[in-house]
């Protein structure tokens, strides 16, 4: 089964039964794809003594912890293949993941994007308003999880503006004069959830302090990169979405999650504060203390497959989050597939032992 | 005044906390005679910290914390003179000053090297743990108590708390005769980029590893297995099978080993999920090192006991570069193996430190007539973590005096 097929599916249109059938096949095929191309993949399998006649469904499917792509190199593509390499977050000193895409791979992580993203934003480009700097896309050394996330996104974009200068502020005139020349059309915000409420929230409240404001009811925001820095502020979902409907009219509102070994299948938070998986992946919550599948409520920890990763064996991964999934197939916003919650990072050990810990570079 | 003493900045004094002690007793350490090993006044006054600990109630929560209130009881600390008892051609006296960076994770360890330090006739600096454990502050109050009755013993019990600051552990090694260092490999590095003066020596606790050599068939015939689960808990996950001493893999050896095998992590499995406190994070981690090893090596097979509490990796070859894929928190590598010489990578490294055994001891020899780097240890399982005078390859007692010939 192609991932061509696939992609031709609306994304929330499949039920539990049909979305089972399809991601097994999907799944299975990838596993043993990677198996035949990628050596250190078919060791790890067969150091657990992996059977694939014993799978029944695809959440029977191993996984790999996310950050075994921080430590090792997994390809299952020939060198000469790869046409991109992408990086996760990370400060300086810092492992980062490297995820090896080639044509195929980064292709369809695109098409699927925008397939998925389309469903909440209309087709068609927009012109769209990055939160943040110029810089986190352009400097390298910068380059993160957020700058992936801009270059990503940007691919709706019929025009764009950098709403933030390099010293993160707020450029007022640059951001009247777009929205003044793209009057009347659906604008597209994105940044990441911190950025946005500290560099973009705070200073159109100051500014409506001194008689500046603008309007962006027409406008539709999409934000991510979680919460853990606004909930220590006392900043929750609903606040954030209430005050910037006070400060500027925004109604439109998603949050997503997604990481850069999955990326293309992003989760996107529906009109009910729901995130969405799409028929192009899912997630499976696991119970810590021995793996096994978390039933409907149950917190546990987050398992990601995706339909898409051909040139790394990134299909089936064990993220290092905490969530709950809420439900299937019965969302109130009528999309299909399971919908759930992510509660954050999941804590670092607190263990004993001779050697001193130093504190390594934090993570955000 | 000396010359030590006029350059003794109390600006920087000023950033230590005394948990025991003030500026004014540090400044006049320099000045503070030896005294010779295992003095009666010493013991004695170890023997009345001893008394305070155990007639404290909060005390006894504290595993850990009993088990040194008994090390130095007078009874256990004149054992230890009878071992290291004075020869007649010479006299020891202690080194002077002897300055103690601790663990900041072991909450009692400090206390050990202090008595030590004591034991052997120095005055001491300790930095203590940064971390608030309970037991540090028992041990404090404890100390501090004893001291009222022991006003001439002021000089010799120093605990200092500070960050991870130069200028302090510069002024401190500048007037030590001796450095103590825990904590492993990078706080060694710390430390050595204060100078020592040119006759003061140093001890460095780095980072090591330990392994287990288990003869199945004498683990067979051990009647009571439940007790040895316990004791092979108290080596590995009492402590996160982090410290030092903690066996991280388990070689083999015997006729039954399958047969032993089974046994013997059923009767662990049933200690750790009584008393181990799991952490979500511990099963993706170690998940996460199992496949790691097996990306590099084939053969390699993971299994867990059970659950994520135990995981097993069994590994088809002892490398050289096996313990630079250790993992901790119930993390094993097993190796069934014929003849002890087969693990010889695995102790020809100067990080191995602790053979715990089941069966017999002699079963090592081979390795130590090899002359292998490491091995610095070679006890019972169960008894990793106790604690003796002559610690990771060290006599600390001739390490922590100086020795007087007379002729």
């Amino acid at each position: 089964m192609s991932f061509d097929e696939i992609v031709r599916i609306a994304p929330y249109s499949l039920n539990k039964r049909e979305k089972e059938e399809l991601l097994t096949k999907r799944l299975l095929e990838l596993t043993e794809h990677h198996r035949r191309q990628c050596p250190a993949y078919a060791r790890m399998l067969e150091s657990i003594g992996f059977d694939e006649k014993h799978v029944k469904r695809y959440t029977d499917l191993p996984f790999l912890p996310v950050r075994l792509f921080k430590e090792l190199d997994l390809r299952s593509v020939a060198e000469e293949a790869v046409v991109k390499t992408m990086t996760s977050s990370g400060t300086s000193g810092q492992a980062v993941s490297r995820i090896y895409l080639d044509r195929t791979t980064a292709s369809n992580q695109q098409k699927t994007m925008v397939k998925i993203v389309s469903e909440f934003t209309g087709s068609g480009r927009m012109p769209m308003i990055l939160i943040d700097c110029p810089g986190v896309v352009k400097n390298r050394a910068m380059f993160s999880a957020r700058g992936a996330g801009m270059l990503g996104f940007s691919i709706f974009a019929s025009k764009k503006m950098y709403a933030l200068d390099d010293t993160m502020r707020l450029d007022v005139e640059g951001l009247k004069e777009f929205l003044a020349n793209y009057r009347g059309q659906r604008i597209l915000l994105f940044g990441f959830t911190f950025m946005i409420w500290q560099h973009f929230y705070q200073e159109l409240m100051r500014l409506k302090e001194e008689g500046i404001t603008f309007d962006l009811s027409d406008g539709i925001m999409i934000h991510g990169g979680g919460w853990k820095k606004l909930i220590s502020e006392a900043v929750s979902r609903e606040v954030f979405h209430q005050r910037l409907k006070e400060v500027c009219g925004l109604t439109k509102i998603h949050d997503y999650y997604g990481m850069v070994e999955q990326t293309g299948c992003i989760y996107m938070e529906c009109a009910y504060g729901h995130l969405h998986a799409s028929i192009f992946s899912d997630v499976v919550t696991r119970r810590p203390i021995d793996f096994s599948e978390c039933t409907i409520g149950e917190s546990g920890i987050i398992q990601v497959v995706s339909a898409i990763p051909e040139s790394y064996p990134g299909h089936s991964l064990l993220t290092e989050d905490e969530g709950v999934i809420l439900g299937e197939d019965d969302c109130p916003c009528g999309r299909k597939g399971k919908y759930f919650k992510i509660h954050g990072r999941l804590k670092d050990a607190e263990i004993r032992g001779c050697s001193d810990t130093y504190a390594e570079k934090y993570q955000s | 005044m000396t010359h030590m003493q006029k350059n003794i900045n109390l600006e920087v004094l000023r950033r230590v906390t005394y948990l025991i002690g003030s500026e004014d007793l540090i400044a006049k350490l320099p000045n503070v005679p030896a005294i010779v090993p295992f003095h009666d006044t010493i013991i004695e006054f170890l023997n009345q910290v001893s008394r305070v600990l155990m007639g404290n109630r909060a005390v006894r929560a504290y595993p850990d914390l009993v088990t040194f209130a008994f090390w130095i009881r007078k009874s256990s600390v004149l054992k230890q003179k009878e071992r290291f008892e004075n020869n007649e051609e010479a006299v020891t006296l202690g080194k002077g000053v002897a300055f103690h960076i601790a663990p900041s994770n072991v909450p009692v360890n400090f206390a050990y090297s202090l008595a030590a330090g004591l034991l052997c006739g120095n005055a001491n600096i300790v930095r203590v743990p940064s971390k608030e454990f309970a037991q540090v502050h028992l041990l404090a109050e404890a100390f501090y108590q004893a001291l009222e009755q022991y006003e001439e013993l002021r000089s010799y019990v120093l605990l200092v708390r500070y960050g991870r600051e130069k200028a302090v552990n510069d002024l401190f090694s500048s007037i030590a005769d001796v450095r103590i260092v825990w904590g492993g490999d990078r706080t060694i590095e710390e430390l050595r980029k204060s100078p020592l003066p040119p006759r003061s020596g140093e001890i460095t606790f780095a980072d090591r590893y330990s392994v287990a050599v288990i003869d199945a068939d004498s683990y067979l015939r051990i009647e009571d297995k439940a007790r040895t689960a316990e004791d092979f808990y108290n080596d590995t996950f009492l402590t996160d099978q982090n410290a030092c001493t903690s066996p991280r893999v388990i070689v083999w050896m015997g006729n039954a080993i399958e047969e032993a095998k089974e046994m013997f992590w059923e009767e662990a499995y049933r200690v750790v999920r009584k008393k181990y406190n799991f952490q979500a994070i511990q099963g993706v981690n170690k998940l996460t090192s199992g496949y790691r090893i097996a990306a590099a090596e084939s053969g390699v097979k993971i299994r867990r006991y059970m659950d994520n509490r135990i995981i097993r990796v069994s590994i088809p070859r002892i490398t050289d570069f096996l313990m630079d894929y250790r993992d901790n928190s119930g993390y094993f590598y097993e190796y069934n193996c014929d003849h002890i010489l087969e693990i010889r990578a695995l102790c020809d490294d100067k990080r191995c430190q602790t053979i715990a055994y089941i069966g017999q001891r002699e079963a090592v020899q081979p390795l130590l007539q090899a002359g292998v780097k490491g091995i610095d240890r070679v006890v019972p399982v169960g008894k990793t973590m106790d604690f003796d005078l002559i610690w990771d390859g060290y006599c600390l007692p001739s390490l922590l005096t100086r020795t007087i010939h007379l002729i």
